[in-house]
């Protein structure tokens, strides 16, 4: 499995708990759209996603991040 | 092509004819929810008018002599005969306003008084007096960090400290509230390089909770950061002479910026940041809501000075209103409702409730049994929690405060919040 195979599988793992809805995942899923997350929700599931990879997700990246694939692109970027 | 050029003339003529776009549709969803809320029979919580102010703990509200449990007047310091006398002198001999920015015409004798004041009663070098609490964060926090610098920030900061992130260049990290472990781990994390700037406060206004300040700015200044403290909501009765949380646990020297506001314990309305720091100053030549608005009025800075110097001495005031914290809270836990700490950590109470019917159902109530507290929804608050907050004044005798308990406790019933 490739390394961005793999976090985007680590991705969708850590969607999970936040996906009430249980939206099905593709690259193109939006989290405001799709997810309907409020800001409360991208909080705490951004900090879930710093804590696995071991990273910063600033502020001003997540304002350009808007669905999945995006945030595997941002940490496919971070981890590189 | 006939009907492809047909459609682009059709699409140009749209577009010369697009009808003006009303900015103001992007709110229906906020007046719906409003609307909603009036339909339903109960007043609106962000519509309150005081139609006369009795003391620091009573006014007139829609006719009815109504106690104030939501005013942020920690120190009962609106009515000081002193204070009063200050600012009404100030104002017959300077004038009602200042006209002006602090930089060019807008800095009169008791600006500086009030500066002069601040030092004193912090025991620091410096001290700048902003127009509001607000513009105090939003400009030392969007001045103080600039392009490829890092703010840290709790994640439950207030708005101001957020639009101050906003306003600058910098790079912005959250870490959990309170958390001294994840404040840590998103330091590690930062290049070694940059500049970085932790943004801790020491009472979080929405629950009443007081920051772990000691451990916190240990971790910060492991990692070669600066911290500044907002202890808006402190003055006056945390630490041996009112400085803060950040006195209370010793960090005298630790703090670089502390910034905070003459609208709560002060009891006019203003803000400021004090620091040690040999080139503050200059702080006054870069920041925007510093030079780019209007001074406060001479009577607003006269009044400051004269309470703040007065609150280095208030140990009288600062022991009652712990009592009265103590007995709000104390009697709230008792009748069983869900509190926003433990302990009585602030003079803030905050009575956490189920839902948005529940709290304005109740907060209707005790408006109706003469006793005025905030409602808080979502955004402002943590978790999504619907919250009645209570501020305590040093003002509020304990028969007030048996009061208050006992129309909670009919409030509170009535909503079921409590059996």
């Amino acid at each position: 499995m490739s390394d961005r195979a793999q976090i985007e599988e680590t991705v969708h793992r850590l969607i999970e708990p936040f996906n009430r809805k249980g939206v099905a995942l593709t690259a193109a899923t939006s989290f405001a759209g799709d997810l309907e997350w409020d800001s409360l929700t991208v909080m705490d599931f951004v900090a879930a996603i710093e804590d696995e990879f071991d990273i910063i997700i600033t502020m001003n990246m997540q304002a350009e991040i808007e669905t999945v694939g995006q945030l595997v692109d941002a940490v496919v970027k971070l981890k590189g | 092509m006939t009907d492809g050029l047909a459609t682009s003339t059709a699409r140009a003529a749209d577009a010369a004819a697009a009808p003006p776009r009303d900015l103001m549709a992007k709110f229906d969803g906020l007046i719906a929810e409003r609307q909603a809320l009036a339909d339903s029979g109960v007043r609106n919580p962000f519509t309150i008018v005081m139609d006369e102010v009795l003391s620091p703990t009573e006014a007139m509200i829609q006719g009815k002599r109504t106690i104030l449990l939501g005013t942020y007047n920690y120190m009962g310091m609106t009515f000081d005969p002193d204070v009063i006398a200050a600012g009404k002198r100030a104002l017959e001999e300077f004038g009602s306003g200042t006209n002006g920015s602090r930089m060019l015409n807008g800095t009169f004798r008791d600006h500086v008084a009030a500066e002069q004041a601040l030092r004193d009663f912090y025991g620091m070098a410096g001290a700048i007096v902003f127009s509001t609490g607000y513009q105090a964060n939003l400009g030392m926090i969007s001045t103080l960090a600039g392009k490829g610098d890092y703010i840290i920030l709790d994640a439950d900061s207030h708005a101001s400290i957020y639009d101050g992130c906003a306003m600058g260049s910098a790079e912005v990290v959250r870490f959990r509230h309170n958390s001294v472990e994840d404040l840590d781990k998103r330091l590690g994390r930062l290049p070694r390089e940059p500049g970085k700037l932790v943004v801790l406060e020491g009472v979080y206004s929405m629950l009443g909770d007081i920051a772990p300040l000691k451990e916190m700015v240990a971790v910060a200044k492991k990692h070669g950061a600066m911290v500044l403290v907002d202890e808006a909501h402190s003055m006056g009765f945390f630490g041996p002479n009112g400085r803060g949380v950040y006195e209370e646990q010793g960090l005298t020297d630790q703090v670089d910026f502390v910034v905070g506001t003459f609208s709560k314990s002060v009891g006019t309305v203003g803000g400021f940041c004090v620091s040690n720091h040999p080139k503050f100053d200059a702080v006054r030549l870069a920041c925007r809501p510093y030079i780019f608005t209007a001074s406060l009025p001479p009577s607003v800075v006269a009044t400051a000075a004269t309470s703040i110097a007065k609150l280095m001495h208030a140990h009288e005031k600062r022991e009652r209103l712990w009592n009265n914290a103590r007995q709000l809270h104390g009697g709230l836990k008792r009748l069983g409702f869900a509190l926003g700490t433990e302990t009585p950590e602030s003079a803030i109470v905050a009575v956490i409730l189920p839902s948005q019917e529940a709290a304005i159902g109740m907060w209707q109530a005790m408006l109706e049994a003469g006793v005025y507290v905030n409602m808080a929804r979502p955004p402002a608050t943590p978790s999504g929690t619907f919250l009645l907050r209570c501020s305590l004044c040093a003002e509020h005798t304990p028969a007030q405060l048996d009061s208050v308990l006992e129309s909670f406790a009919q409030a509170g019933r009535a909503v079921g919040a409590i059996s």
